[in-house]
């Protein structure tokens, strides 16, 4: 599992990028995360990912946008503007967790 | 006399049902198992109603006569479950008490969950293959298609039977062929995923079927809405496809009394442990087949090797003993490829699906992720194997547990 510097901290990631343990995630690595893909954070990210942040450690699975918009009450068509082009994926990345499952 | 009610007598319902009724004495046990109707339909075969290889009526039997004797069977509406008094309460008003529950309801498409699917074109130029109205409507289509833009079409994840659409779009594009007007056809696969199914390696293998028959694949599509005036699919980052034929996999969702019964999860799946099925809210209740939320695929696989390890735990429970087995995610499906061929995908929680033979190594006969003709006649001969084996609760015998006998790791990091 490699390790890499992201600003001041140094953090496991998978070879997609995605962080792979919970608890090294911060706030402020999060808005660094999200510059490097071209996304700057307001409110209604942070809303969004407070929500998945919340929620996996009770499902021990990242949400899936059905269940952010039905859960956090963010529309689907919200969710696509704030996170373009894949949604699902991006806010997995900010929010520091495992790539959604897609599904099986 | 201890009370067993088993709600649904589907694939899951019904095996279990009749497993158990041979694990438990029955001066001790009353087993009730409640259905809304008495019409069990052999769901796989589906797939092949539209191309003509099934009459509908080869798929339908009734549940009442494949229950064992000794069980009582309930037909009824499911209002709500009350998991506290421990009661299922029907739409007459019944209600029916229970010691230990067994939701076995299932997964359903429901079309009305995305706007425009219902309209003035459902059922003209917009099928789905999932229910036995759709799939019978679809093979007149077919028959009637004269050419143009076939689009098969995902809503989101997750379906029963995943590997279905991919299937009926191989059949399709085989069915076209034999009807020589293969050119007068623009085949598309529309899919939420970025690409043609859900493990990477399966979905290299199977892209690169779609890329062999000129199958176009438009990726991470997740639809909004159908605009059926103008015949397009719209997606939420406002991409848009155009059909002549649209053949859609509608949103699956569990069933709505457990939404009522405040049980579910946002569609409607019931939280379960992954390993004993055992509700992580109430536990004398266990969720078997796709009504639960297990990370795996919805299939009559899952819900066939899930149903060998919980009866043994369900009789280790009741007794207060602690439940030894423990699922690991099997399932094992035949792919349809088209011209009489198929390809077998077996795989589990840890474990994607694998090129290979099955279950033994390079005899076979099966092929893991390869096409010959022995798993299609392996996926005919199951039908026979559903009625006369599964549902009467009969061991098959295939490992239950994922074997890697016979499988091939390609080199990882590709």
């Amino acid at each position: 599992m490699p390790v890499v510097t992201i600003g001041p901290a140094e953090v496991h990631v998978d070879a997609e990028g995605f962080l792979t343990q919970y608890g090294e995630w911060t706030e402020e690595l999060a808005a660094q995360l999200a510059a490097q893909i071209g996304i700057e954070l307001t409110d209604a990210h942070w809303k969004a990912i407070s929500f998945l942040r919340a929620d996996y450690p009770q499902r021990g699975e990242t949400a899936t946008l059905r269940r952010v918009s039905t859960l956090a009450g963010i529309p689907i068509k919200q969710l696509f503007v704030l996170f373009p082009g894949k949604p699902a994926k991006k806010m997995a990345y900010v929010a520091g967790l495992p790539k959604p499952r897609g599904c099986v | 006399m201890k009370r067993l009610v088993i709600l649904g007598a589907g694939t899951a319902g019904m095996m279990v049902a009749n497993k158990l009724r041979r694990r438990l004495p029955l001066r001790e046990w009353q087993i009730t198992v409640v259905d809304r109707d008495d019409v069990h339909l052999y769901q796989p075969g589906l797939l092949f109603v539209p191309f003509g290889v099934y009459r509908p009526a080869q798929l339908t039997r009734s549940r009442r006569r494949l229950l064992r004797s000794g069980i009582q069977f309930l037909t009824g509406e499911i209002e709500r479950i009350d998991p506290v008094a421990k009661t299922v309460r029907l739409g007459d008003g019944t209600a029916v008490g229970y010691d230990y529950l067994v939701v076995a309801t299932g997964t359903s498409p429901r079309p009305d969950q995305t706007p425009g699917m219902l309209g003035a074109e459902w059922r003209k130029s917009i099928f789905d293959f999932y229910s036995y109205e759709g799939s019978v409507a679809l093979a007149d289509a077919l028959r009637d298609f004269t050419g143009g833009r076939l689009v098969v079409h995902i809503v989101d994840q997750p379906i029963k039977c995943p590997v279905a659409p991919l299937e009926f779009t191989f059949l399709a594009e085989a069915y076209f062929r034999s009807r020589g007007m293969r050119d007068q056809v623009e085949i598309v696969y529309a899919t939420p995923l970025s690409g043609a199914f859900t493990k990477p390696i399966a979905s290299a293998r199977l892209g690169d079927m779609l890329d062999e028959r000129k199958i176009a694949v438009e990726a991470d599509f997740l639809v909004e809405r159908i605009d059926s005036e103008r015949k397009m699919l719209v997606s939420y980052d406002e991409r848009e496809i155009e059909f002549d034929l649209l053949v859609t996999v509608p949103l699956n969702m569990g069933a709505d009394f457990i939404a009522r019964s405040g049980l579910g999860d946002e569609l409607n799946y019931v939280p379960v442990d992954k390993h004993t099925f055992q509700s992580t809210a109430y536990p004398d209740i266990f969720v078997l087949g796709d009504a639960a939320d297990l990370p795996i695929s919805k299939a009559g696989s899952v819900a066939h090797f899930a149903a060998e390890i919980f009866t043994g735990n369900f009789c280790q429970y009741v007794e207060g003993h602690p439940m030894t087995g423990s699922f690991d995610g099997h399932a094992n499906c035949f792919v349809e490829s088209g011209d009489g061929k198929g390809l077998l995908i077996d795989f589990n929680y840890d474990t994607e699906p694998l090129p290979g033979s099955f279950p033994l190594p390079v005899v076979g006969p099966l092929g893991l992720l390869r096409e010959n003709a022995r798993n299609h006649w392996g996926k005919l001969a199951f039908r026979w194997i559903y009625w006369h084996v599964l549902l009467p609760g009969r061991r098959l015998p295939v490992p239950t547990h994922l074997s890697m006998t016979g499988k091939k790791q390609p080199d990882k990091e590709i």
